[in-house]
């Protein structure tokens, strides 16, 4: 069974914001909602700034899901986390409990109006029937339908950002890392089990070959 | 005494059990909405990636093959 999961390469995003524009043309998102967003850190210090491509993660233990009143998440087959838009009330809870501020609101009229939550739906739609028009008004297209990917990943011009099981993802992630040499300092097995100190050199998983990274800091 | 041991050991089993979430027609979970449908119980489109309809492993195989085809090195090699 498939999880479906978004991965950004930091050392590879380069702000284009191309994926923000594939999905709010795929989705004729409203002005004023962004399901996805490009985060940059050490703006314009030169060899320091990082940016990664920021959406809904898809989490496997969803905060948004279980704060919600009405309990109108749910998790399809895939691991995709989606919510049915007649039962939402915009309270905005979600938004408060999810760690990476991916619940939108549309804000319509001069008060900012809270309307019903918005987010990425992993192109997979929502409860309506697939590739309907009502499906498409309310969450967008639904991509995994059509059997593709989100359009965010798949146009992605230096494929800094994957999309799709996470295994397979990750897989991708690992062999980049272990052909470049570095990049797995930024998060990963080191950050989560190494000594956690930056630039420090991540221990090799057990029974894992070591990586051309830790051999080089062997010599 | 034994069926003691068993029922401790069923109910210390439930303990591991995973809180279902999953929106599918059978089993709803907490969720309150309208169940959805499955990518794969749709048809492809006719200029798109093909699978079987209805057939989940048909489906999933075509998606691993765009999921690896973000794999630049792969992607070059096939």
């Amino acid at each position: 069974m498939a999880r479906m999961k978004f991965l950004c390469d930091a050392e590879r995003c380069i702000e284009c914001n191309g994926c923000v524009t594939a999905c709010k043309q795929e989705h004729e998102v409203p002005w004023g909602v962004n399901r996805r967003r490009v985060v940059t850190i050490n703006d314009g210090v030169i060899g320091a700034e990082k940016s990664i491509s920021v959406a809904c993660m898809h989490c496997s233990d969803a905060p948004c899901m279980a704060v919600c009143p009405v309990d109108c998440f749910y998790r399809t087959d895939d691991g995709v986390v989606l919510h049915d838009k007649d039962l939402c009330i915009g309270c905005g809870y979600c938004f408060y409990a999810c760690p990476f501020g991916a619940p939108q609101f549309p804000q319509a009229g001069a008060f900012g109006l809270r309307g019903k939550m918005d987010k990425c739906t992993f192109c997979a739609g929502g409860p309506e029937p697939d590739k309907s028009e009502a499906e498409f008004k309310k969450y967008g297209r639904n991509r995994l339908a059509e059997g593709k990917l989100p359009a965010c990943a798949e146009m992605c011009s230096t494929k800094a950002l994957l999309g799709g099981d996470g295994d397979v993802i990750a897989d991708i992630y690992r062999e980049r890392v272990t052909r470049r040499g570095k990049g797995s300092e930024v998060w990963g097995w080191g950050t989560a089990y190494g000594p956690g100190q930056k630039g420090a050199t991540p221990p090799a998983p057990a029974g894992a070959p070591a990586s051309p990274a830790v051999q080089k800091g062997k010599s | 005494m034994r069926a003691l041991v068993l029922v401790a050991a069923v109910l210390a089993m439930a303990g591991c059990m995973e809180v279902e979430q999953t929106a599918t027609p059978s089993k709803l979970g907490k969720y309150q909405g309208k169940p959805d449908t499955m990518p794969w119980n749709n048809s492809p489109l006719a200029a798109g990636p093909q699978w079987k309809q209805g057939d989940r492993t048909s489906w999933e195989e075509q998606i691993k093959k765009r999921q690896l085809a973000q794999h630049e090195d792969r992607r070059i090699n096939q």
